[in-house]
């Protein structure tokens, strides 16, 4: 690397990729060699660098510039202006939406401000496809210091004490987890990754895959070492081709260098890693599902004990771990337990990336330490609620989490708050919702997903919430009725206390966190049959805005119930007694007349 | 199962058939044994499910089973240009489901069906982790972000012509 005098460095995360930037990277060498400058810059394609919104981002090193939405077509601006003249681009800077002045470091954005990254450390800074850029910031160095210096039970005891809880969504102390394979004696054992990232919403496992694939194997090697095992899984969706191929990548420079295969490092240590793919099930986030699919059968889950640890993939002990719990291994051994448990809250240390989406300013990928205000991470960070609307809730912990109002948003996040006010951690997708969201409907579209994805092994799941999202229809609708409230709760605790899995035992909280924080929401639907967001379409009645209607007639002749009437060129009325509702007037109107309210 | 039926040719019987050799026909690799069937032939009918269980011994069911499990695997075939509009949480709240019912107008088909030409064909997903250009569409390879409605006939005739 040491020959070249400048990088720009271009976000090859999906997000940004799917807005051109591979064309951009192409169109940038292309330039470069135009000016003779192909070996002094080198462009180089790097993870997610979390600020989506703003994509695709490009930073020039070493003068550090952050520019955002950067298109293919300013790629001769960039080269001509910035790197042969050393004159920044206004117009590709990011503007301070509160002080409208352009803003060359991103450190100083308020999106990155209060942000403090060691999952996703290498994340935007190093070329995920070359191993020597990983081992340039101290890759592969806990494992060496691990083999070299350490016995497993010290890493253990390493771990246990640093206070490193599973990133996936339960929060099971780490160390616990890994002393409890290694005391399960046993010819063979295995180590899985848990990249299954079926959370709709969430996509923190995948940007650490494209943008840090090394983390990942370094880690599990260290695992197995711990736990006496010399195989490893990595589980990951289909549905993430570039994360696939960049793992791919990963492990063979990995083999190469001898990092993983035999004799590891010349400490006597074997270990390697294979793939194994997903197909689109959410369930097997769990890990006796995800167990079941590793080995060729449907994904269902199965009752624990016997945890994994004792008994998993093929009836072998076996550790799985979540991604981003994963890439928080090698720090915590290089720097110790100490600093990683002075970050973060009395019982959830260290920081948690979370996917901030929805209606709000800044979307993108974040990591704060444990313990931040949802105030400081929608409003600080995020920058606030898209559009100059209103905040309403937010949605922490995907389907099995809940929602969350105003009156959380001083609640320090750690795993403990969240559960206690009736959401959870999850794998830490976060939706913001505005004014405009119903809530009733957001409940039910989370059902929706838990329906599609229940496994149907046990009947709480199986039959329990296809008979909520009924209920919920049904509200939506405008059919509901007082008595389907007390249902929807009852049920929802049944299914709760009842169900096989982590699935069905959360899939209720959307519901109830709902009917906790947003009850006059439910009893509007029921009610009075309106729906104040505007969103559910039953609830809502057709309207002929007076200052609109020229009197045509081609409403009331489109109309196949004969609901609108009035005179030629006089204004026209809907009968809400006799109307359908199918829409046949709005479509027809060439004047914007027609309105649904 | 599908009640057409489809006669496999020869070729495409030993190209099965290689798929589970690949894996030494063990079952545990059953999963990827579909994955690969799946992208030489773009669908799983009942017909290739067969020859999959007899050259691995397993049962019919069983490959059933686990084909009927997993969403990522379709015994449908897709159209020329799969769109597939994504109904992940972020896309949702910023309005998918009113792109999505654009397009089942436009294209005259529900979820999970094909166009009579045989040209478009139509699913959800859940998430594919573009969320900061919510709502999204895919179709084939190709990503479009920040869809309105207004915008689905335009993305529909860049390849109807």
């Amino acid at each position: 690397m040491s020959r070249y005098s400048m990088h720009i460095l271009v976000c090859g995360g999906t997000g940004c990729k799917s807005s051109d930037s591979d064309i951009l990277v192409e169109k940038l060498k292309k330039e470069l060699d135009k000016q003779g400058l192909g070996e002094t810059v080198q462009v180089i394609m790097t993870g997610c660098f979390g600020f989506c919104e703003k994509g695709p981002i490009v930073k020039v090193m070493p003068d550090n510039t952050f520019y955002t939405q950067v298109k293919p077509s300013d790629a001769e601006e960039i080269v001509e202006e910035h790197i042969v003249k050393g004159r920044k681009i206004d117009h590709l800077l990011y503007t301070d939406p509160e002080t409208s002045k352009h803003i060359t470091d991103s450190n100083r954005m308020g999106f990155y401000k209060k942000q403090m990254r060691i999952a996703l450390r290498n994340c935007g800074f190093i070329d995920p496809e070359r191993i020597d850029e990983y081992i340039a910031r101290d890759g592969y160095m806990a494992l060496g210091k691990v083999l070299s210096e350490q016995t497993p039970e010290e890493t253990i005891a390493l771990m246990k004490s640093s206070g490193l809880r599973g990133r996936g969504g339960a929060g099971f102390p780490v160390g616990l987890k890994w002393e409890f394979a290694r005391n399960n004696v046993s010819d063979k054992k295995y180590v899985v990754c848990n990249a299954d990232e079926g959370d709709p919403g969430a996509f923190m496992d995948r940007s650490i895959l494209e943008g840090d694939p090394h983390s990942v194997l370094e880690a599990m090697a260290i695992i197995g070492y711990c736990i006496g095992a010399d195989e490893g899984y990595i589980y990951i969706r289909a549905e993430y081709p570039l994360a696939i191929a960049r793992l791919k990548t990963a492990l063979n420079q990995a083999r190469e260098y001898g990092l993983l295969g035999k004799d590891i490092m010349g400490s006597g240590f074997n270990f390697d890693i294979g793939l194994k793919y997903g197909a689109g099930a959410f369930v097997c986030g769990e890990e006796t599902a995800l167990i079941h699919s590793m080995e060729g059968e449907r994904g269902e889950p199965t009752l624990k004990p016997p945890f994994p640890a004792e008994s998993g993939y093929l009836g072998k002990p076996t550790n799985v771990n979540n991604v981003e719990t994963l890439a928080n291994v090698a720090p915590i051994l290089l720097k110790g337990a100490e600093w990683f448990s002075s970050i973060g809250t009395e019982k959830s240390k260290g920081t948690k990336v979370f996917a901030l989406a929805g209606q709000i300013n800044n979307v993108g990928l974040i990591e704060v330490p444990m313990g931040t205000t949802l105030r400081e991470v929608i409003f600080e960070i995020g920058g606030g609620i898209k559009d100059g609307k209103k905040f309403k809730a937010v949605q922490t912990g995907g389907p099995s989490g809940g929602c969350l109002t105003e009156k959380h948003l001083d609640t320090p996040i750690d795993y403990e708050n969240l559960v206690e006010n009736g959401s959870m951690m999850g794998s830490g997708g976060m939706i913001v919702m505005d004014e405009d969201d119903c809530m009733v409907s957001i409940a039910k579209y989370y059902l929706d997903f838990t329906v599609e994805e229940s496994c149907g092994k046990c009947a709480p799941c199986r039959i329990g919430n296809k008979r909520l999202h009924e209920l919920l229809e049904r509200i939506c609708e405008g059919k509901g009725e007082t008595a389907d409230l007390d249902r929807l709760r009852n049920l929802g605790e049944v299914i709760k206390d009842t169900s096989l899995c982590g699935l069905g035992q959360s899939s209720p909280n959307p519901v109830l966190s709902t009917l906790d924080n947003f009850y006059d929401e439910y009893t509007s639907h029921v009610h009075d049959k309106k729906c104040a967001a505007g969103v559910c379409k039953d609830l809502m009645e057709y309207f002929i805005l007076e200052e609109h209607c020229v009197g045509c007639t081609a409403c009331a002749r489109a109309c196949p119930v004969g609901a609108i009437s009035g005179e030629r060129k006089e204004l026209h009325v809907v009968n809400p007694d006799t109307c359908i509702k199918c829409g046949a007037c709005l479509e027809k109107c060439k004047f914007d007349a027609v309105i649904l309210k | 199962m599908s009640t057409v039926k489809i006669e496999l040719r020869k070729d495409q019987i030993e190209k099965i058939h290689e798929f589970c050799d690949e894996f030494n026909n063990e079952h545990g690799e059953l999963i990827n044994v579909l994955h690969k069937t799946q992208q030489a032939f773009g669908y799983l009918p009942a017909e290739v499910q067969e020859v999959i269980a007899d050259k691995m011994r397993l049962p019919v069911a069983k490959v059933y089973g686990v084909v009927t499990f997993y969403s990522f695997f379709t015994m449908i075939p897709k159209g020329e240009f799969p769109v597939s509009i994504c109904t992940g949480t972020a896309c949702y709240v910023r309005g998918a489901e009113n792109v999505l019912s654009e397009f089942k107008k436009q294209l005259d088909i529900e979820v999970g069906e094909t166009s009579a030409d045989g040209r478009f064909s139509l699913s959800c997903l859940r998430c594919v982790g573009a969320c900061g250009l919510a709502p999204v569409v895919l179709v084939g390879e190709k990503t479009y972000g920040r869809v309105a409605p207004d915008d689905v006939k335009e993305i529909i005739e860049e390849y109807r012509s």
